[in-house]
């Protein structure tokens, strides 16, 4: 998919997205001739059949965590995958891992069991490759619009 | 003014959803790299004891075959394989991948049965609208993950049991081009016969090699008098296997027993005859 503006007859190009929470998402696109910015909304069932897809608007920005698309999406049971003992720390161990606040620990008890793991290891890996010492909820806001971490 | 179509804009798409496809597709094919043979269990018919004959020639094939068997269940929403199988989770997970779980004999298995909660029907999380727009999808997607994503590691067959019906099996085509080749498991009856006989027909349609036919519950022995009896009419097993032209591997009797029955040796030799 791609966007034409067509003003310009110019292709316009992916800004960012936005992840509301109410099961859609939006991507932002800009003119790089006039600057207009227009944004694609998509309903439940196109973000569902995007997610389905495994895909993701806007490009992949982390390596995918195996199975991905299955623990994100699947209502599987809580003791289904365990990390393995000797499995490096998020951010290869160059870096003593990112801390987790009272809130962000809070925040992440929500996410169903079944993914958790993996979403927390998705989201120390987007702090440990920004540098980030300490996980609070506006970065996983931040990275859960970043990456698309629909409903996490 | 006339403006630009799709294949006029040249610029570079920052989403690249079509290398995020291709990716997805390598990451199968280097997954697969080191397993010599991907071999599909498929049946047009449900009830025909297509997971149980997949599961009785694992647990033959791993006694012969020193290069490790794998069993993918992709009966996604009725999986029965692990437990055939007696694998059991939780699943490992590291960089390498999920860690399939270790059946009888070291068969490594993956199925839905090791993810969902006892007694729970497969579910998918996030708006329920229109789910049979993008359900298919996800279908394909967890078999896609399930060979991609799956440490497979090195093995000389991974067979993979299909649902009733053909939709599965053409997403298994579209992800392992090099599918080795399909095994119908059908029972005798005239019903089985036809549903079978279309699912042979769809692999045959997409060039998928027809390996044999096994017929399941082909008869039943009196556990007193020791006579074999059959249990249902027809011949379908025969029949499907004339028609194809490929061989009837294995007739397989109904038994109470959890151990494989001893007919399970033909059907072993007729697979491992028709694969060499």
């Amino acid at each position: 998919m791609k966007f034409l503006c067509v003003d310009c007859n110019v292709q316009m190009n992916y800004e960012d997205r936005q992840v509301p929470g109410d099961g859609t998402f939006a991507a932002a696109y800009v003119c790089p001739a006039c600057n207009r910015r227009i944004a694609m909304l998509a309903n439940p069932m196109e973000t569902q059949l995007v997610e389905a897809l495994g895909v993701q608007v806007g490009g992949k920005t982390l390596e995918a965590q195996p199975m991905d698309l299955v623990r994100r999406t699947m209502e599987g049971k809580d003791d289904a995958f365990e990390d393995a003992p000797d499995r490096p720390p998020p951010g290869g161990g160059r870096s003593a891992p990112p801390r987790w606040t009272e809130e962000a620990e809070a925040r992440l008890s929500r996410v169903p069991a079944f993914v958790r793991g993996m979403v927390k290891r998705i989201y120390a890996e987007y702090a440990a490759e920004r540098g980030l010492p300490e996980i609070t909820p506006e970065i996983m806001d931040r990275a859960r619009t970043e990456l698309g971490l629909e409903g996490m | 003014m006339k403006h630009r179509t799709y294949h006029d804009l040249t610029e570079a798409d920052r989403s690249r959803m079509g290398e995020q496809v291709a990716g997805q597709r390598r990451r199968v094919e280097d997954r697969l790299s080191e397993v010599k043979r991907v071999v599909a269990v498929m049946s047009g018919k449900g009830g025909v004891g297509k997971s149980y004959i997949t599961s009785i020639l694992a647990h033959g094939l791993a006694r012969r075959l020193t290069g490790g068997v794998g069993v993918i269940d992709a009966d996604l929403s009725g999986p029965t394989a692990a437990r055939l199988l007696n694998a059991r989770g939780p699943l490992v997970v590291d960089e390498e991948g999920v860690h399939p779980a270790a059946g009888r004999d070291g068969i490594r298995v993956m199925s839905t049965d090791l993810l969902l909660p006892e007694g729970n029907p497969m579910r998918w999380r996030g708006s329920q609208q229109d789910g049979f727009v993008w359900r298919g999808a996800l279908e394909a997607g967890t078999l896609r993950e399930f060979l991609g994503d799956v440490v497979w590691g090195q093995l000389d067959l991974l067979l993979v049991d299909l649902p009733p019906g053909s939709n599965r099996l053409q997403d298994l085509i579209e992800l392992v081009p090099g599918l080795t080749g399909a095994l119908a498991v059908t029972i005798p009856t005239e019903d089985s016969r036809r549903s079978v006989e279309r699912a042979m027909q769809a692999a045959r349609d997409a060039e998928v090699p027809l390996l044999g036919v096994v017929e399941n519950m082909s008869g039943a022995t009196c556990e007193d008098c020791g006579v074999r009896a059959p249990l249902f009419p027809g011949d379908a097993g025969r029949a499907l296997a004339d028609q194809f032209g490929v061989a009837l591997m294995g007739s397989i009797p109904f038994t109470r027993s959890t151990e494989p029955p001893e007919e399970i040796g033909v059907l072993v030799d007729a697979l491992l005859r028709t694969l060499s």
